[in-house]
């Protein structure tokens, strides 16, 4: 088969690429209109979970710090945001920055540990904060609610806009969406990007070039978690309620971003929304096929991506694109490779000539 | 100062920890060999355990039932890590990461799905004693789980140590490429290791229901233990994967015992804040050997 040629900026090229953010955009936009409230509030919420992916993409698919404990971060977004509107009246909307700004400090604090404590180590680090937040919420239960959960009021769209409820809250979390996704892909196409994808693939060298690790490994682990908390004070928000119940605050919710993550396709930007989508959609297609089995057949459906297509939705269409286009002057794209997390993730069997154990 | 009260809780910490230790254990012997953490251990674990009531219940004596699952469960492991897991091998370790935990979605389902959520008794493992020492009160559980627990070092340190099987075992641990240049079969020893490993499995999930019903959520906060405790001694090294286990156990039982402001709910958050702080001194936990690589 014969492949189309394309010059990177040339008319045919833009066009291409603007009329694919056009329809994109056009379908963003028009599905509050044509889906009913309870449908539009699952997308609300597939996109506050593709937002906590992206966080999450930042800090272990570009820089190689694997977190299973995302979940801790997005529940001290929705908690911040659910005591402070709840107990002390603040406006929703600052809640969500001063989520933010406790998170980052947070996450800075936990990338401390990280520069000593490194691969799969950090990960069960990182693991015990996804299983001490829900009990910490139980713990201070006369703050947060504990198991019996706490109401906040919902947003509501002003008077001015005439929207539903659903469909104002659907766009509010769009807009930070399309503010954090643009962010996220400047700073990983920028010099600092760069910087933390040299740490990923290997940290002695990033160091050698000048590259001072625990400024960015500490910086990109908080920017990670604002993202998170950004995301989970936004869930608050959107759905009213919150308890140490809540699957998104639990270590199931750790997993579901890890799983959204990878399936989106690790280190890509966009990424995190197919993941988002496919691990909030598939279970409940799943269970109006089979509700007995769906669990069985979501985790047969996992294990089965995961041997088809390793490096995600992205992966597999930047594998479909290049046997269809060439597009010349294109900067090579950044893929994860088996040896990107170090050699004590990839262990003794993935990479036998780099790596020596001594006592 | 209570002494009895002190070692009461130490006896209860040990005896916990006994069965986080067995568990780690599976988790360090998957992990020496290929390099990673299998979330799954514990619903392989959880599903073995289903195995040994289902064979207790059709007429075996106790201890035939868990033999019997530790076999079936030692060829289940070989046949996971042929099926599921080589075909992953070189992949990045996220990839072998979800693969687990697609596995541990599964089996966690289907065991559900099989055997239903209600906890189900299983016959005693251990006669129903309690022998006072000095006030201090240990029940044969406690005791027996030390015991085989015990008898689990001994036969693993022969297998390593003592045997040409246990020799290719570690060989591929420590190097793949040189083991099969040499002619062991690394693919066989890979199978082997994870066979073993739900073979550990099977038999923690057998001591923890000296503890707990079987359900198929049982294992959910065991796995984190082991984890714990695997992390703690070093997740190469099964000596650390025993001393980690009783570690965690008896802080845990110490930390919920003593620390008023900590109570039932936050004492598993103190064990995993003592592994944190040791791990900032010992970044490969306490027995672990240290990464060096070559740039």
């Amino acid at each position: 088969m014969r492949r189309i040629t394309v010059r990177r900026r040339s008319p045919l090229y833009v066009g291409m690429r603007v009329a694919v953010i056009a329809v994109v955009a056009a379908v963003v936009i028009a599905i509050p209109q044509y889906y009913e409230p309870f449908r539009v509030n699952q997308f609300t919420r597939i996109v506050i979970v593709a937002i906590a992916v992206l966080g999450l993409n930042l800090l272990t698919g570009f820089n190689g710090q694997i977190s299973i404990g995302h979940s801790a971060f997005f529940g001290i977004g929705a908690y911040t945001t659910t005591i402070l509107v709840a107990d002390h009246g603040w406006p929703a909307g600052l809640t969500a920055v001063l989520a933010a700004v406790i998170a980052f400090g947070v996450g800075a604090l936990c990338g401390i540990p990280a520069l000593r404590i490194k691969g799969l180590y950090l990960a069960l680090v990182t693991l015990a904060l996804a299983i001490v937040f829900p009990l910490f919420v139980k713990r201070f239960s006369s703050e947060t609610g504990g198991s019996q959960g706490k109401s906040l009021d919902e947003i509501e769209p002003p008077e001015a806009l005439d929207l539903e409820n659903d469909q104002w809250r659907y766009y509010v979390v769009i807009v930070v969406a399309i503010i954090l996704f643009v962010l996220v892909r400047n700073l990983v196409h920028s010099r600092v990007g760069r910087a933390l994808i040299a740490i990923r693939d290997n940290e002695t060298a990033a160091e050698v070039m000048g590259i001072n690790l625990a400024r960015f490994k500490t910086v990109t682990f908080g920017i990670s978690s604002a993202i998170a908390a950004v995301a989970g004070s936004l869930f608050a928000m959107v759905e009213g309620f919150v308890s140490s119940q809540t699957a998104l605050f639990n270590l199931t919710g750790a997993i579901e971003f890890l799983a959204a993550m990878v399936i989106g396709g690790a280190a890509t930007v966009v990424g995190p929304v197919f993941g988002a989508f496919f691990v909030e959609e598939i279970p409940r297609l799943l269970s109006d096929y089979n509700p007995a089995l769906s669990q069985v057949l979501y985790g047969a459906l996992l294990v089965a991506l995961m041997f088809f297509i390793p490096s995600g939705v992205v992966g597999l269409y930047r594998r479909v694109r290049s046997r269809l286009v060439v597009v010349e002057g294109a900067p090579e794209p950044a893929v994860v490779t088996g040896q990107a997390f170090g050699g004590g993730a990839a262990g003794p069997t993935s990479a036998p000539d780099e790596t020596v154990r001594s006592r | 100062m209570d002494f009895t009260l002190f070692f009461q809780r130490v006896v209860d910490g040990i005896a916990s920890g006994a069965i986080y230790a067995a568990l780690a254990l599976a988790l360090v012997l998957i992990f020496r060999s290929t390099g990673l953490l299998n979330f799954a251990q514990g619903e392989m674990a959880m599903f073995a355990t289903f195995l040994t009531w289902y064979l207790a219940d059709v007429g075996l004596p106790i201890w035939g039932a868990v033999v019997g699952s530790m076999a079936v469960a030692l060829v289940g492991g070989a046949a996971i890590e042929r099926v599921l897991i080589r075909p992953v091998e070189g992949a990045s370790p996220l990839t072998i990461v979800i693969v687990s935990i697609g596995l541990f979605i599964a089996l966690n389902a289907l065991a559900g799905y099989l055997f239903g959520y209600d906890g189900r008794p299983i016959a005693d493992l251990f006669p129903s004693r309690v022998f006072d020492v000095g006030g201090v009160r240990f029940s044969s559980e406690t005791i027996g789980v030390l015991a085989v627990l015990l008898a689990v070092c001994g036969v693993l340190f022969v297998i390593f140590l003592r045997t040409k099987v246990g020799l290719g075992l570690r060989a591929v641990a420590s190097n793949p490429q040189s083991s099969s240049l040499v002619g062991i079969s690394v693919g066989r020893m890979l199978m082997l290791g994870w066979g073993m490993s739900g073979a550990l499995g099977a038999l923690a999930g057998a001591l923890l229901t000296t503890k707990i019903f079987i359900e198929p959520n049982m294992m959910l906060g065991v796995l984190v233990y082991a984890f714990a405790a695997a992390t703690l001694g070093g997740l190469d090294s099964p000596l650390g994967a025993v001393v980690g286990g009783l570690v965690v156990g008896v802080a845990e039982s110490l930390a919920g015992g003593y620390v008023d402001w900590i109570g039932s709910d936050l004492k598993l958050a103190v064990a995993l804040a003592l592994i944190l702080l040791i791990l900032l001194v010992r970044p490969s936990g306490l027995f672990g050997s240290k990464e060096i690589a070559r740039v």
